[in-house]
């Protein structure tokens, strides 16, 4: 009988251990800022994972952005505290013109964040692709388009080259994102309002009857492609 | 009892007097010297130089086989995870290649001014010691501007008070021209100090210094002119990026320097020419005569029974027959083999191929790669030579009548062939996809590799130097500065004394000395020396070459020759050996073009890879250092 007391009291006391208190811990950020990059109302495609985005708040003694990349399709998102931050793209990033401050700095948006938000931001890229189609025929993908040129003021940029990008999964850019691409330079685009490139399908292993496409846009003197919407095609 | 206590406590108060004897509680450590000490006699100091000889960081070096086997330029015949993770990788980190050792600089400062307040030291050896410290000091700057652009510069030891506020000690990152021009300043102000002596290799000449001052001026130069290419990389502060209007400047600096060593006035330097039988041979053998080569100018010295040696060649020496289980690390690739030109030259790819796509059957294997630069045979071990008298045994497998492949998955694997015996089917030295040490590209490098014997055994290892300045480069340096500033003629014949000793005697004349004539002769002569990276930077190419798109074959075999040719994956070219009995062509050779299934990833330069990102705990103790651009 004393035995099982003992026993009882080393069994409250183990119970007792696990018991935390709550105080030392806060809330994890709870409000979703999501939004798209639009020109004029249509989302601007960019390359996956190379686009940045930085969110600065203000007040708690650190200096550092909360760095992030935009999705491919141009949408981008973070989870945050409730708060006043400034989001901006940085310097050169993007192939689109971002505002400059009078300073000559990267402009910024002011984000107030209290719950979640959605924000599409307009931006200016130096080109659109329009009217990009794709079909298969023969392990062959082809994908029609026309290039618009958007900024022809003093900063616009010419095309470097054009690619056609297909990958296995709805990951379509450059890098380990393609399983083939094919290229036209600046001088084989004659036409710009009506282009056509090819590219052979390569074998897939496990085989798969469908592969995503998408086409992009090499800017001479712009780091960050610009690309059309990645379309599901049927081989 | 009163007494004993009375006397206990006595003797107790007379045991806990002490003596006040300065030399008994100030004993002198017997293990370590004080400064002054260690600066009150010449080889003492000469020895702490030897300290700060051995950190002189370099790119590449034998020190280091990964350090080589970048850019596409070779194959990496490694299954470790770092290793094949290059061959994987698109792009490189922002942080890759950065440097930031002021602790060096800080003992080189030291050094100087201690080495300058030392009574003892005769005035000779002051002088010699003191412009060696000063020559270091700048060569390291040299190498960080390279891979940082602006560094702050830093010449006398700094001393922290004890105030708790460091802002004393921070110092902003200098322009990136005021780098340059301080590498050159200290050049010139030291070339007069050190011995004029072509026998000295391992310690600061001064030929050293101008091929420093020549390079860096080189370097400035092309960064000012070539920058244009290159608008985004470039901080409002001139940290990074130098105006365009003093490129003529630089290049004129760069080619008086280089024309000082020309000229013989910094001691009897002169291209190595030893066997003009060989001239492979002879290539090779700048890189491991060790004895009156009068074309190293400052070298890194290894010796054999000492601590200092390395194993370059234990881990590149051919794996069939090497002298330990080991070997093949490096493999040239195809992109750098082929752009080896022809003696009439003219660029070509390796013929593999006739006009109708038939192969191209060859008697013997080298006889793919007859009638080019000599370059080739003294950079890569081709099929069919030797090394260390032993050939190698490079041959992928058979090719059938059917046009079927018989290949094996060891080295030396045997199997059966079509009529029943059974043979090799397969070189001991690969290549074999994924059979690490093997030639996975048909080509191990002979650059470096030590003909001595014993240089591939772990026990003993190898005591070629590393060369970091030498001739050749000085005049390819005279050519690029001459070209820039109008004097093709000049470039021609600079650069053709360089072609000549490669056996390419039909001369160029001024009218064919174009850019990119520039850019091939430094990548083919300098290959794996380290130069490669710099170059494209300065001439920012490099995030042209290396544009992260797959490099297709047809890509690879056209356009060879020409500057900004894409080089983003290391090609392969694969022999296999005809089996068909009765025919012509029965044992002969053919060649393939390939891509190793291994190479998954395409180089990508990104344009913050061209000023290595800057550490945040140094610009979190420092907040005057600016960021890189680009890299956010």
């Amino acid at each position: 009988m004393k035995n099982s007391l003992a026993y009882l009291v080393m069994a409250v006391m183990c119970a007792a251990s696990f018991m935390s208190c709550k105080k030392d811990n806060y809330d994890p950020p709870q409000s979703l800022l999501t939004g798209r990059l639009l020109y004029k109302g249509e989302q601007v495609n960019v390359e996956y994972n190379q686009v940045p985005f930085q969110l600065f708040q203000f007040g708690f003694g650190k200096v550092g952005a909360i760095s992030s990349t935009v999705d491919q399709d141009g949408r981008f998102s973070a989870l945050l505290f409730d708060g006043n931050y400034k989001l901006t793209i940085p310097a050169n990033q993007g192939p689109f013109l971002w505002k400059k401050a009078a300073s000559g700095g990267q402009d910024s948006l002011s984000v107030t964040m209290n719950g979640n938000q959605d924000l599409d931001i307009e931006v200016m890229p130096y080109f659109m692709i329009r009217a990009a189609k794709f079909s298969a025929a023969a392990n062959k993908v082809t994908g029609t388009f026309s290039i618009e040129k958007i900024i022809k003021d003093a900063d616009a940029k010419n095309i470097e080259r054009v690619n056609l990008y297909i990958n296995k999964t709805e990951f379509v850019s450059t890098g380990d994102y393609n399983i083939a691409s094919s290229q036209l330079t600046a001088e084989q685009v004659t036409d710009p309002a009506a282009v056509s490139m090819t590219v052979n399908v390569p074998a897939i292993a496990p085989t798969q009857d469908y592969v995503f496409a998408r086409i992009g846009i090499k800017i001479a003197g712009v780091e960050d492609m610009i690309f059309s919407q990645v379309e599901k095609v049927r081989l | 009892m009163k007494k004993i206590f009375q006397i206990t406590l006595f003797m107790f108060l007379a045991g806990a007097s002490g003596c006040n004897d300065d030399k008994f509680l100030n004993t002198e450590p017997l293990s370590d010297l004080t400064t002054e000490e260690v600066f009150s006699s010449s080889p003492q100091v000469f020895s702490i130089l030897a300290n700060l000889y051995n950190r002189q960081p370099d790119f590449s070096s034998v020190k280091s086989w990964m350090s080589m086997a970048d850019f596409s330029e070779s194959f990496i015949s490694d299954n470790g995870g770092d290793q094949v993770a290059v061959l994987r990788r698109n792009s490189w980190n922002y942080d890759a290649w950065n440097n930031w050792d002021y602790a060096y600089i800080r003992d080189i400062n030291l050094f100087l001014e201690r080495a300058e307040s030392a009574t003892v030291l005769s005035e000779a050896d002051k002088k010699r010691f003191l412009a060696e410290a000063r020559f270091l000091r700048a060569n390291y700057y040299f190498e960080l501007v390279k891979r940082m652009g602006g560094v702050p510069i830093i010449t006398k030891a700094l001393v922290y008070d004890n105030s708790g506020n460091t802002e004393a000690l921070q110092f902003p990152r200098a322009k990136e021209h005021e780098v340059y021009d301080f590498v050159i300043s200290e050049a010139e102000a030291i070339k007069n100090l050190l011995p004029t002596d072509a026998n000295q290799k391992g310690r600061a000449t001064k030929a050293a210094a101008l091929a420093m001052e020549a390079r860096a001026a080189l370097y400035a130069a092309s960064i000012a002119k070539y920058g244009s290419n290159t608008p985004l990389v470039n901080l409002p502060g001139g940290e990074v990026g130098i105006p365009a209007t003093m490129a003529s400047g630089y290049y004129t600096k760069a080619l008086a320097a280089a024309k000082e060593i020309i000229s013989g006035t910094a001691g009897a330097y002169a291209l190595y020419n030893k066997k003009p039988n060989d001239l492979q041979d002879n290539f090779a053998s700048i890189f491991y005569d060790k004895g009156n080569n009068p074309e190293s100018i400052w070298i890194e010295d290894f010796q054999l029974k000492t601590v200092k040696v390395h194993g370059f060649s234990v881990s590149n020496q051919p794996r069939f027959g090497a002298e330990e289980e080991e070997g093949g690390r490096i493999n040239p690739s195809l992109n750098l083999v082929q752009a080896f030109e022809k003696l009439d030259n003219t660029f070509a790819p390796i013929p593999v191929k006739d006009g109708s796509g038939n192969p191209i059957y060859y008697a013997k294997q080298a006889d793919a790669f007859a009638g080019r630069d000599a370059r080739l045979g003294g950079t890569v071990i081709l099929p069919g030579t030797a090394f260390k008298l032993r050939p190698v045994d490079i041959w992928a497998g058979y090719q059938l009548p059917n046009g079927s492949i018989l290949s094996g998955d060891d080295r030396g694997s045997q199997r059966p062939l079509p009529d029943g015996s059974t043979a090799q089917v397969v070189g001991f030295d690969g290549p074999i996809v994924g059979k690490e040490h093997t030639a996975q590209t048909g080509f191990y490098i002979r650059k470096y590799l030590d003909p001595a014997i014993g240089s591939g055994s772990r026990g003993t290892q190898s005591e070629i130097p590393f060369i970091r300045y030498r001739y050749a480069e000085v005049l390819l340096n005279a050519a690029e500065a001459s070209f820039e500033l109008g004097k093709t003629a000049d470039a021609a014949e600079y650069m053709n004394r360089v072609r000549t000793r490669a056996g390419l005697i039909i001369p160029l004349t001024a009218g064919d000395i174009t850019f990119d004539r520039i850019v091939h002769e430094r990548r083919v002569e300098l290959a794996f020396e380290g130069h490669l990276l710099y170059d494209m930077k300065r001439w920012r190419l490099a995030h042209q070459i290396w544009d992260g798109e797959r490099l297709a074959e047809s890509e690879l075999l056209s356009n060879i020759g020409k500057a900004n040719k894409k080089s983003t994956q290391p090609y392969s070219l694969l022999p296999y050996k005809i089996y068909n009995p009765g025919q012509p062509n029965h044992n002969q050779w053919i060649y393939k073009v390939a891509l190793s299934n291994l190479v998954t990833g395409a180089n990508r330069f990104r344009l913050g890879n061209y000023y290595s990102f800057i550490n945040d705990d140094i610009r979190s103790r420092n907040p005057k250092i600016v960021r890189q651009p680009n890299q956010d």
